[in-house]
């Protein structure tokens, strides 16, 4: 039986093809089969995990308390100098100077990606705004937050930062940022289940070793990443705790 | 354990008073009405030990203080400590904590140069193997009207 693979769902569609190559170099790297296992949205990977069907995972932070402290999965590494960052943006030619100028019963687009969702609803806090008086018009991806906000469909909207500034500039152009998170400890990580947890010494020696060689360097070229960086225990724990302080 | 203020630092006009700190005894405090403004999109984070010394802070708790990290770490986190909130907010943050629940409110901050600076703040005990081994702290940018509010109630709870 091969032993299974999983990310987020909130990866950038640019990069799936990355995750198949990288699932390529990791079968290799642990001499083991693994099967890549791409799940169209949250609710179904959770589902999954919840069946025992995931034995490593790149999980958004807001999913680490629970692989953490409910199912003993252990943060291996993060990608090199990356945080998770939320972007809130309206369109060009809306008035709204600032966060505070929007008020209760505002359209707001998002996606369902959850660390984004938090991070862009404490945001809109000094507006005193909050999930019971905004009207959430929640989309499929980020492509279609922007167009909600061209097409006047919505008046704000909140994108993962990344997925902003992978936007075309064409795109770009048509939409004003309001605010940008400058939160700088939230991060995915690559997680090992219990399954594969007498595997971590030799993933984690292969993983810092990508960086040295060059087929490992075009691995992490297609990922979009620089690098890998251990993450300890501790590390994880702390931005559990950050994470619960956050959420209300 | 922490300095009392001294004029050299501080910025603008400032008032005089001493504050009775839990653990550790009288301060100097010297405070103006300069308010600093929450930075937008920043959370500002630090971490405390069981004794509420300061073993963690990013940069934004450095920028926004005034003091140095040097300054900060090892010093009790009641370094911040304004004199117009009411002793009952920090009793409540404290038997709240003590019961192994998360505390959420609105706390003025003092700055190591007289100013001031309002967040929303939520405290929650780290629990390591059933053990508490230290607080964590996060503040956001906190509304105005939330501010306003408790310009106007805080005062009544001396």
């Amino acid at each position: 039986m091969p032993y299974n693979f999983t990310v987020s769902p909130d990866f950038t569609p640019d990069h799936l093809s990355g995750w198949y190559i990288f699932n390529t170099w990791l079968q290799k790297a642990l001499g083991e089969a693994v099967h890549l296992e791409m799940y169209n949205d949250f609710k179904t990977q959770r589902d999954a995990i919840e069946a025992g069907k995931v034995d490593l995972i790149y999980a958004n932070p807001y999913d680490a308390s629970m692989l953490v402290r409910e199912k003993g999965f252990t943060a291996l590494v993060k990608p090199k100098g990356e945080s998770d960052e939320a972007t809130i943006a309206v369109n060009a030619n809306n008035p709204t100077k600032s966060v505070e100028d929007l008020e209760a019963g505002v359209k707001v687009a998002i996606t369902n990606d959850p660390d984004v969702h938090m991070m862009g609803l404490i945001m809109l806090e000094p507006a005193d705004l909050n999930s019971a008086n905004i009207q959430l018009n929640i989309r499929d991806n980020y492509i279609m937050v922007a167009k909600d906000l061209l097409r006047g469909e919505s008046d704000v909207g909140i994108f993962l930062a990344e997925a902003f500034d992978n936007l075309s500039s064409v795109v770009k152009n048509q939409l004003r940022v309001l605010v940008n998170s400058q939160i700088h400890v939230i991060h995915h990580s690559l997680m090992l289940g219990p399954a594969l947890a007498a595997k971590q010494e030799i993933l984690l020696q292969a993983l810092m070793d990508m960086m040295e060689d060059e087929k490992g360097q075009g691995v992490l070229k297609s990922l979009g990443f620089s690098g890998w960086e251990p993450v300890d225990q501790e590390n994880t724990e702390f931005m559990i705790d950050l994470m619960d302080t956050l959420m209300v | 354990m922490i300095k009392d203020m001294v004029p050299e630092d501080i910025v603008g006009d400032y008032k005089e008073t001493t504050l009775e700190l839990y653990g550790i005894g009288p301060r100097r405090i010297l405070y103006t009405d300069i308010e600093a403004p929450y930075p937008d999109g920043r959370l500002i984070v630090s971490r405390t030990d069981p004794e509420g010394l300061i073993t963690h802070c990013n940069k934004s708790f450095v920028d926004m203080s005034g003091y140095t990290k040097e300054e900060l770490i090892g010093v009790p986190h009641s370094i911040l400590k304004h004199p117009d909130i009411p002793p009952v907010i920090y009793k409540d943050l404290w038997e709240t904590l003590k019961k192994g629940n998360k505390w959420q409110g609105f706390i003025k901050n003092l700055r190591k140069d007289g100013g001031y600076y309002w967040v929303k703040a939520t405290v929650l005990p780290n629990v390591r193997n059933g053990e508490v081994i230290g607080y964590t702290s996060v503040r956001r940018k906190p509304s105005r009207n939330k501010i306003e509010e408790c310009i106007t109630q805080y005062p009544s709870m001396f």
